[in-house]
């Protein structure tokens, strides 16, 4: 439906006034804010540039950028193996970008008697394995596990990443970070998965109602992703690139979009909105991405 | 003569009318069979059938059984009716025997606008409203389940079944209801022996058009049932229905995979769930019509 709307709208744009180059942007709903922030920022400063931003989920913008149906595909997961086949096979020619840092975070109801969690416990936590909080030392309660749907990309990271094994069916699929928040507040057994920016204000206080959990390794400190220099140091584990997946190397407004991203002004904005830089090694991938636009030229 | 070609030209018209809708109706059915067989040709039917896992995204196989979303469906919409039928058929008879005239002037109009509250926000009031009721209520830590998402189908349900149930009721005789008070039967007697069956062809209508409703529902139930896949082993399980999976994944999909098909498959499951009730439903009333 989105989608739907998205296609209208640029068409209808593309119709009246020519001028007006258009970007369409799909995808990702943790990066949809964020993107739409960078785009309005650099719109600013472009006349004649219209940006759409949509969400959808990064599945929703892999598809759509397979069904040729968007610029850029915003996506918080590398592309799978299948979609990579699928791409190939429809002649799209895959360029990753990462202009971002995002932490992922564990959040469970702020009266639960647990503040840390080794990556083993929440494995079993999600798995199905440990579905009773007493197991952990807290209350007796049955775990109630919320995540995200098959389409986000945090589902497919916190899966392929962390777990590296299918999630408990019981877990109930939530439609939205922010839907994942509310019912951890109501829930004294919750346990969910949201990135920081969602339950941090601009200060670092903690979204009321909920308690984020810190990760530890056996026989070291637990590490608290609250503290912004635990996730730059690389300290923190659950920290992933946001991609933008592009159809072939960028070129005219859409390279220039994509540079303004990863430019001085560009990471500002994304600090300030409760993501982070990107790493050292992140920004020579994306000099290969647009190398490759150079060479062709 | 110019008179009678605007006849010819307008029975043409309404012909057309009449059968696009039969057009349109087999167009729906026949896309949905041609890309949902398709799913079989990269997934077991056995397993589609037979198996309780739906995890298109799994981590190595991905699993395709709808065991559990038909049964959660189902299980939904049972419940949905227990709650609705009594209260609506309730409703009805109040409002077409028993209510004065004054009153029924207000309350009918009133359950009529209920039916054209947006689907979006009865389950937005499930999330906010019903879910924390619900857990504090019955000592569950959490509202998203599927007694939340019957409870709300039957609110949606609920317009329907009255509506046509009082129609059916008023329509029964006078003379029916005198002969009942002649025999001095007093009025509940009169409602449940002769009100009631003479009536139940239209009531069972609008039992079965509520429950029609009630299960190609998308909206209420992906928002409050908390869309968990298990196989659901009570009343307090999260529940995901056909209608909900379709809805959530239908957007994610790559084009012509198996997973696309199988969302094509699950919609012949839920159109042929629809038309069996469709056919039930004409099949009672015509008989009950009968005798």
């Amino acid at each position: 439906m989105r989608l739907l709307w998205v296609l209208i709208l640029s068409s209808a744009v593309a119709c009246t006034t020519s001028k007006i180059e258009t970007i369409v942007i799909r995808g990702s709903d943790t990066e949809v804010n964020l993107v739409l922030k960078l785009a309005e920022a650099y719109m600013d400063s472009i006349p004649n540039l219209s940006i759409a931003v949509t969400g959808g989920g990064s599945g929703a913008g892999i598809a759509a950028l397979i069904n040729k149906k968007t610029d850029i595909a915003n996506s918080s997961r590398e592309f799978k193996a299948s979609e990579k086949e699928l791409a190939f096979t429809r002649q799209i020619e895959v360029v990753p970008f990462i202009f971002a840092t995002d932490a992922l975070c564990f959040i469970v109801h702020e009266e639960l008697a647990i503040d840390s969690l080794t990556i083993e416990q929440i494995r079993d936590i999600y798995t199905g394995k440990t579905n009773n909080w007493s197991a952990l030392g807290a209350i007796d309660l049955e775990v109630s596990l919320y995540g995200r749907q098959g389409n986000s990309g945090t589902f497919t990271y916190i899966q392929q990443r962390i777990l590296k094994d299918d999630y408990s069916l019981r877990m109930k699929q939530m439609n939205g970070t922010s839907q994942i928040i509310e019912s951890i507040k109501n829930d004294p057994a919750g346990i969910g998965y949201v990135g920081i920016g969602y339950v941090l204000d601009k200060n670092g206080k903690v979204t009321e109602g909920i308690k984020i959990l810190s990760i530890k390794e056996e026989g070291k400190k637990a590490i608290s992703p609250i503290d912004p220099q635990n996730i730059i140091s690389g300290d923190y584990p659950v920290v992933r690139p946001l991609y933008q997946y592009l159809d072939g190397s960028p070129e005219g407004v859409l390279r220039e979009f994509l540079e303004f991203e990863i430019s001085a002004e560009g990471q500002r904005i994304i600090s300030e909105n409760g993501y982070f830089p990107i790493a050292e090694q992140h920004r020579k991938l994306n000099q290969n991405s647009l190398a490759r636009a150079q060479k062709q030229d | 003569m110019h008179r009678n070609r605007i006849d010819q030209l307008f029975k043409i018209l309404f012909k057309l009318a009449g059968f696009s809708a039969v057009l349109v109706l087999f167009g729906i059915f026949l896309m949905l069979l041609f890309n949902g067989l398709t799913a079989f040709k990269d997934i077991s039917i056995v397993e589609f059938f037979t198996t309780t896992s739906w995890s298109p995204s799994a981590y190595l196989e991905p699993r395709f059984g709808v065991l559990s979303m038909v049964v959660s469906s189902i299980l939904v919409t049972a419940m949905a009716m227990v709650i609705a039928v009594p209260i609506g058929v309730g409703a009805a008879a109040f409002l077409s025997e028993f209510a004065p005239r004054s009153l029924e002037k207000i309350i009918k109009p009133a359950i009529e606008m209920l039916a054209a509250i947006p689907s979006v926000t009865i389950g937005f009031l499930g999330i906010v409203l019903l879910g924390p009721v619900i857990s504090d209520l019955f000592g569950t830590t959490n509202g998203l389940n599927a007694l939340n998402g019957a409870i709300l189908l039957a609110v949606m349900a609920l317009p329907t079944i009255i509506s046509i149930s009082e129609d059916a009721m008023f329509a029964v005789p006078n003379t029916y209801k005198e002969a009942s008070y002649a025999l001095g039967a007093n009025k509940w007697e009169t409602l449940i022996k002769v009100t009631i069956p003479a009536s139940s062809s239209g009531i069972i209508a609008s039992i079965m058009l509520g429950m029609g409703r009630v299960i190609g529902e998308t909206m209420a139930v992906l928002m409050a049932t908390g869309n968990a896949v298990a196989m659901p082993d009570g009343i307090f399980s999260s529940v995901q229905p056909i209608t909900a999976t379709i809805a959530i994944e239908m957007g994610e999909v790559p084009y012509d995979t198996p997973h696309y098909y199988s969302l094509f498959a699950l919609g012949i499951i839920l159109f042929l769930i629809t038309l069996a009730i469709n056919v039930a439903s004409d099949k009672i009333s015509s008989d009950l019509k009968g005798t």
